[in-house]
C-alpha cells in the first residue's frame, strides 16, 4: 500500500489518495484471486469433454466426429459399467458393515471392518475409473492421529479410504448418505454430529479429543478448509482442527484435470448430477502425497500452526496458497479485514498517533 | 470460467458496447465472463450483494462507494452494458486517442476528465457538483476507520479543503478538484493494464 501511495511515512492526506483505493477496488472487480477458485479450472488443451469447452469453438469435422465417438463411449459403454459397479460397491458396504456390526467388539471385528471398508472403497473407486498414485506411503496416518487434507470434492474421502481406514467427521445427512453413515458407524467408530451439535464448537472439540485419546481408534479425517475448492489453490485452514492436539498427518491431493474435472461446485450441481458427471468423465486420475507428521510447537498458536500445515500441503501438491477463507463462497468477508486496511492507511497519515 | 461455451457473437449489443467503451474484443469477452461469474444466480444482472461478495472489494475502505458508482440514481441492478461503462473509466489511455479524435464524438470514457470525474463522484455523495467539508470528512472517515480521532480528521479536512478551494466557498468544485491534481499522472494511476 505504501508504494501505491507514493509512500513516505507521516505524509499528509491528499485528494488523490482515493485513487489508490478506487483502482484497487476496480481491479478486484475485474479479477480477484478468490472467486475464480470456486469454479472449475480452465484447461490448456481440450480433453474432448464439452463441460470443459470454454475457449474452444468448432474447429473441424474430424474433431467433432472424434468428440461424438467419445460421447458414445462415455455414455453408452463406461457409464452403465460404472453405475453397476457403484451399486455393487455401496450395497456391499452397507450389508458388510451391518453384518460386522453385529459382532461383539474384538480385534476380529476391527480386522473385518477394515476389510469390508477397503474392499468396498476399492470397488467404488473403480466405479469412477479412479487411478490413484500414492507417494510416501511410509507416512501414512497412524492410529490416534488426525489426518488433514485439501478439499476438492466428496470423492477425496473415497480416495483416501482406499489406502487406509479413517474415522470420519461430519454431519449426519439424510437419504442415501445417511444410510451409509449409519451403517459405517456400526462397524467402527466414526464421529457423526447432528446439525445442531455442529454449531457448538466446544462439544465438537471435546468429542474429537476423546476420540484421539483412545490410541486404538482410527485416525480422524478432517478437511480444514471447510468447503470444496477447485484444486488450484489451498485456502485458509480453520483453526478448530488444530486446537485438538495430537499429531497432524498432512496429505496433499492433486487431481489431473485432463481426464475429468473433479471439483464439486455445490451451488451449481447437486450430489446426484455431480456423481453422474464424474461417471461420464474419462477417468479420475490423482496423486496423493503423504507427508511427515507435524505437531504444534511450543508457543505456536493454532492459527500459526494451521498456516504452517497449509503451506506444507500447498508446496507438496503444487497448489497456490491463499489466505482467504473458503467460506467466502457463501458469506461476506469479515469486517476485521477491512479494519486492517484502514489501520495501515491511518498509520501512514498520522504516523502512529502523533499528528 | 465455468464450462460454458464462449462466442463473441453471444454478447448482447456487443458492437455498440465496444464502440462506446473502446474495449478490444478480447477484453470485452473477458469482462463478459467475469460478469457472468459474478452473477451467481444467473439473473442476467448484478445486484449490490454480488459485488459485495468479492473479498478484496469488501475489505477496501472505499468499497461501498465504489459499489455505489455502479448503481447511479438509486438503481438496484446493473446490466452488462452498465457494468462495462463503469470499468471503461479505467481503460488505459491509447496513444492515438488524444490526437485524432473527432471533436463531434463524445469524450471517451477513459479520458483524463472522465477518470477525474469518477473519483470526484466517490467524494461527492449528493451529486451537487461540489465536495463539501462534510462529504470530505465522510470519505476520510471511511478510509481511516476508527483509528484517527475526530479532531485530527477535522484538521486534515480543513487543510485539504483550504488548499484546493480557490473561490472561497468552503467546498471543492470539480474544476478546483481537477486544478489541484493538474500535475498528477492520472492516466497511470487510474488505469488497469489488463483492460486494454
Amino acid at each position: 500500500m505504501e508504494k501505491g501511495l507514493s509512500g513516505l511515512r507521516g505524509r499528509d492526506f491528499e485528494l488523490s489518495d482515493a485513487f489508490y483505493f478506487s483502482k484497487k477496488g476496480l481491479e478486484a472487480i475485474v479479477e480477484d484471486e478468490v472467486t475464480q477458485r470456486f469454479s472449475s479450472e480452465e484447461l490448456v488443451s481440450w480433453n474432448l469433454l464439452t463441460r470443459t469447452n470454454m475457449n474452444f469453438q468448432y474447429i473441424s469435422l474430424r474433431l467433432t466426429a472424434v468428440w461424438v465417438l467419445g460421447v458414445l463411449v462415455r455414455y453408452c459403454v463406461l457409464l452403465p459399467l460404472r453405475v453397476t459397479l457403484a451399486f455393487i460397491g455401496i450395497s456391499l458396504l452397507v450389508i458388510g458393515t451391518t453384518l460386522v456390526g453385529q459382532l461383539p467388539d474384538s480385534s476380529l471385528k476391527n480386522w473385518l471392518s477394515e476389510l469390508v471398508h477397503l474392499t468396498c472403497c476399492r470397488i467404488c473407486v473403480r466405479a469412477l475409473s479412479g487411478t490413484i498414485h500414492y507417494h510416501n506411503k511410509q507416512y501414512r496416518p497412524q492410529k490416534g492421529g488426525i489426518c488433514v487434507a485439501n478439499h476438492t470434492s466428496p470423492i477425496d474421502v473415497l480416495i483416501l479410504t482406499t489406502d487406509g481406514c479413517y474415522a470420519m467427521v461430519g454431519q449426519v445427512h439424510g437419504g442415501l448418505m445417511g444410510i451409509i453413515q449409519r451403517a459405517m458407524v456400526k462397524a467402527c467408530p466414526h464421529v457423526w454430529f447432528e446439525r445442531s451439535e455442529m454449531k457448538d464448537r466446544h462439544l465438537v472439540t471435546k468429542r474429537l479429543k476423546e476420540h484421539i485419546a483412545d490410541k486404538k481408534k482410527l485416525p480422524i479425517l478432517i478437511f480444514p478448509e471447510g468447503t470444496c475448492i477447485n484444486n488450484t489453490s489451498v485456502m485458509m485452514f480453520k483453526k478448530g482442527s488444530f486446537e485438538i492436539g495430537g499429531t497432524i498427518h498432512p496429505v496433499a491431493i492433486k487431481y489431473n484435470p485432463q481426464f475429468g474435472d473433479a471439483f464439486w461446485n455445490s451451488s451449481k450441481y447437486n450430489m446426484v448430477s455431480y456423481l453422474l458427471r464424474m461417471m461420464t468423465s474419462w477417468a479420475i486420475v490423482c496423486d496423493v502425497w503423504y507427508m511427515p507428521p507435524m505437531t504444534r510447537e511450543e508457543g505456536e498458536d493454532a492459527v500459526r500452526f494451521a498456516n504452517r500445515v497449509k503451506s506444507a500441503i500447498a508446496v507438496q501438491g503444487g497448489l497456490t496458497e491463499l489466505p482467504w477463507d473458503g467460506g467466502l463462497k457463501r458469506a461476506k468477508v469479515k469486517d476485521t479485514f477491512k479494519e486492517e486496511q484502514q489501520k495501515n492507511y491511518s498509520k501512514m497519515l498520522v504516523g502512529n498517533g502523533s499528528l | 470460467m465455468g464450462s460454458r461455451g464462449s462466442h463473441a457473437a453471444r454478447i448482447p449489443d456487443g458492437d455498440s458496447i465496444r464502440r462506446e467503451t473502446g474495449f478490444s474484443q478480447a477484453s470485452l469477452l473477458r469482462l463478459y465472463h467475469r460478469f457472468r461469474a459474478l452473477d451467481r444466480n444467473e439473473k442476467g444482472y448484478l445486484s449490490r450483494v454480488d459485488l459485495q461478495q468479492i473479498g478484496a472489494l469488501a475489505v477496501n475502505p472505499l468499497g461501498e462507494r465504489i459499489i455505489d458508482s455502479f448503481f447511479p440514481d438509486g438503481n438496484l441492478r446493473v446490466d452488462f452494458p452498465g457494468f462495462v461503462r463503469v470499468l471503461a473509466h479505467f481503460r488505459p489511455v491509447d496513444d492515438d486517442d488524444s490526437g485524432m479524435r473527432d471533436p463531434k464524438q463524445p469524450e471517451p470514457l477513459n479520458s483524463r476528465m472522465n477518470k477525474l470525474r469518477f473519483v470526484f463522484q466517490l467524494y461527492d455523495l449528493d451529486r451537487d457538483g461540489k465536495i463539501s467539508r462534510h462529504e470530505m470528512l465522510q470519505v476520510l472517515r471511511l478510509m481511516v476507520g476508527v483509528q484517527v480521532t475526530e479532531e485530527q480528521l477535522e484538521s486534515i479536512t480543513d487543510r485539504t479543503v483550504q488548499e484546493a478551494d480557490e473561490d472561497g466557498d468552503g467546498a471543492v468544485s470539480f474544476l478546483e478538484f481537477t486544478k489541484s491534481l493538474e500535475k498528477m499522472d492520472i492516466e497511470q494511476k487510474m488505469s488497469i493494464r489488463i483492460l486494454k
